[in-house]
């Protein structure tokens, strides 16, 4: 796939601020946000910002990646459940795949999608990571 | 007296190249003799338009405009032509195209190509191309391959449903026995499960065994109207049903995520213009990409409950109660995306006429074939019947 400025800035707001749909008829909520409600047909979608909560639904490990990917190769991909209900499609970042399982908590992060050569931009989007949780004292 | 009927389309010439790798060919000698050898076949039909599905040709080949290049290529000149593109479901949606305009009246007789030439690029461009089926902008752009959305499929059925790894094997070995008696088939050799658990892993869980190859290939079909039959044909095969539907391109805008609307849509929608329930089909052709989408595509279907299906594993076999991918599927036949739904056409109209040699199902009379586009997003179901 070739480098394409514009279509990589198109999507800042919903690639860095996670934000979605809601549709203003049925409340159903998508990632992305849609012209269209998938449920019920309402024209009529506004903004809705998810908070970047979920957990895991489904996760694979890539031993063979596309262009662009190669250099993270094993890198482990997902169906995010986002607490708000939607599932979402995402790398996970700062895990190791044996630590990974379908229910896990994760949270939204702003990492590096790809590069293009030495050159080029770098693209960043939605990553997902293990959820962090406080030190428990003692 | 005529035994044709009215308006109804049947398949009256078949042609078809290995399904391989054809360092030595290029995408128009396979489009060309799969061509000429279907009208070879088909008795000396005169088509008035060539239907021909193919998926990768712009991002491999550099090449759009297949109908007329194909039409030219082929000794058609004048002809109409036009390629169909529904990811993995190009074929499938080809014929669906030369069905439509035979039933329509439109023509008397077309030819419907699926080709594909896919060893001309290197790995990382092929991977990137297949992930086309897939939503570029929240699939693809995240670095998802389309092997991995399978595997996503795969991991939460396990998950949901207790399969394991080795349930799965069977749909990889059933496909392997029987294509070694398929001349056009990629891969003419029986694997056991051991060979299946120890494949290397392409994106987990899924191995190479699970994974069906991409291949060149090309194979083509002469549709023609009843009277075109009846005059040129001594073994005509009726297309009883013709039947797309469509689901989200992404997997995760599906309503349920383990569930194949499309397919299950699509297939309804055969059964009832064919008149016919699912457990009439002596076969089916289904669309093996990956052995979770076997078992997906047997539930959707009716054949089994929501999270059985990879119990039929031992079911499935030639001369078992639900035979599928008779001739190899899309895992042993190989892959050539764009032209597997017309390969599937192909063998299943091979059955029919009672000429799949050692593939033979004994006494088939009606077969279902099944072409998915994406993982899951176009679904094109046929039902074929002998005459």
């Amino acid at each position: 796939m070739a480098l394409q400025l514009s279509r990589e800035w198109r999507q800042r707001v919903q690639r860095y601020q996670l934000v979605g749909g809601r549709c203003s008829s049925c409340g159903r909520l998508t990632f992305p946000r849609r012209p269209v409600c998938p449920d019920c047909g309402s024209e009529k979608t506004e903004d809705f910002r998810f908070s970047g909560r979920g957990e895991v639904y489904s996760y694979a490990t890539m031993y063979k990646a596309p262009v662009g990917f190669e250099q993270d190769i094993p890198y482990v991909v997902a169906l995010v459940k986002l607490a708000e209900g939607p599932l979402i499609t995402a790398e996970l970042t700062d895990v190791e795949e044996s630590d990974v399982s379908i229910g896990m908590p994760v949270e939204a992060v702003t990492r590096r999608w790809r590069e293009h050569g030495p050159d080029g931009p770098i693209v960043y989007g939605y990553k997902f990571r293990p959820l962090l949780r406080p030190v428990s004292p003692g | 007296m005529s035994m044709l009927k009215g308006n109804d389309v049947y398949i009256i010439g078949l042609g078809a190249v290995p399904v391989g790798e054809h360092w030595n060919r290029s995408l128009r000698d396979l489009a060309v003799q799969a061509v000429r050898a279907a009208l070879a076949d088909s008795g000396g039909a005169k088509p008035g338009a060539l239907f021909v599905g193919n998926m990768l040709a712009p991002y491999l080949s550099d090449q759009e405009h297949l109908g007329a290049l194909v039409a030219d290529w082929s000794g058609l000149r004048g002809i109409e032509a036009v390629n169909t593109e529904a990811a993995c479901a190009s074929g499938g949606m080809a014929l669906r195209q030369g069905y439509l305009a035979v039933r329509s009246g439109a023509h008397r007789a077309v030819v419907v190509l699926g080709v594909e030439k896919m060893t001309d690029s290197v790995n990382g461009c092929t991977t990137a191309g297949l992930a086309m089926a897939a939503d570029a902008e929240y699939e693809a752009a995240v670095g998802l391959s389309f092997v991995a959305l399978n595997a996503l499929l795969m991991r939460r059925y396990m998950y949901e449903f207790g399969a394991r790894k080795e349930d799965f094997a069977a749909f990889a070995i059933n496909a392997h026995r029987n294509a070694v008696g398929n001349p056009l088939a990629m891969f003419r050799k029986p694997i056991d499960e051991r060979t299946y658990m120890g494949a290397a892993v392409v994106a987990d869980p899924i191995n190479l065994m699970d994974s069906s190859p991409v291949a060149d290939g090309a194979a083509a079909l002469v549709l023609a109207d009843a009277e075109t039959a009846e005059h040129l044909c001594s073994r005509p095969v009726r297309i009883a049903a013709s039947a797309v539907a469509t689901d989200s391109l992404a997997l995760q805008d599906r309503r349920r995520l383990l569930e194949l609307d499309a397919a299950r849509l699509s297939a309804e929608r055969a059964f009832e213009m064919a008149g016919k329930g699912r457990e009439e089909m002596d076969f089916l052709e289904l669309h093996d990409a990956f052995t979770i989408m076997s078992v997906l595509s047997l539930e959707a279907c009716g054949y089994a409950a929501k999270g059985e299906g990879f119990r039929l594993g031992s079911e499935v076999g030639r001369s078992g109660r639900l035979p599928i991918c008779t001739m190899g599927g899309l895992k042993a036949r190989g892959h050539p995306v764009g032209a597997t739904g017309v390969y599937q056409a192909l063998e299943a109209a091979l059955q029919l006429r009672g000429d799949a040699g050692a593939c033979q199902v004994v006494g088939a009379r009606v077969g279902m074939t099944q072409n998915i586009g994406g993982s899951g997003a176009t679904v094109v179901t046929h039902i074929l019947e002998a005459v």
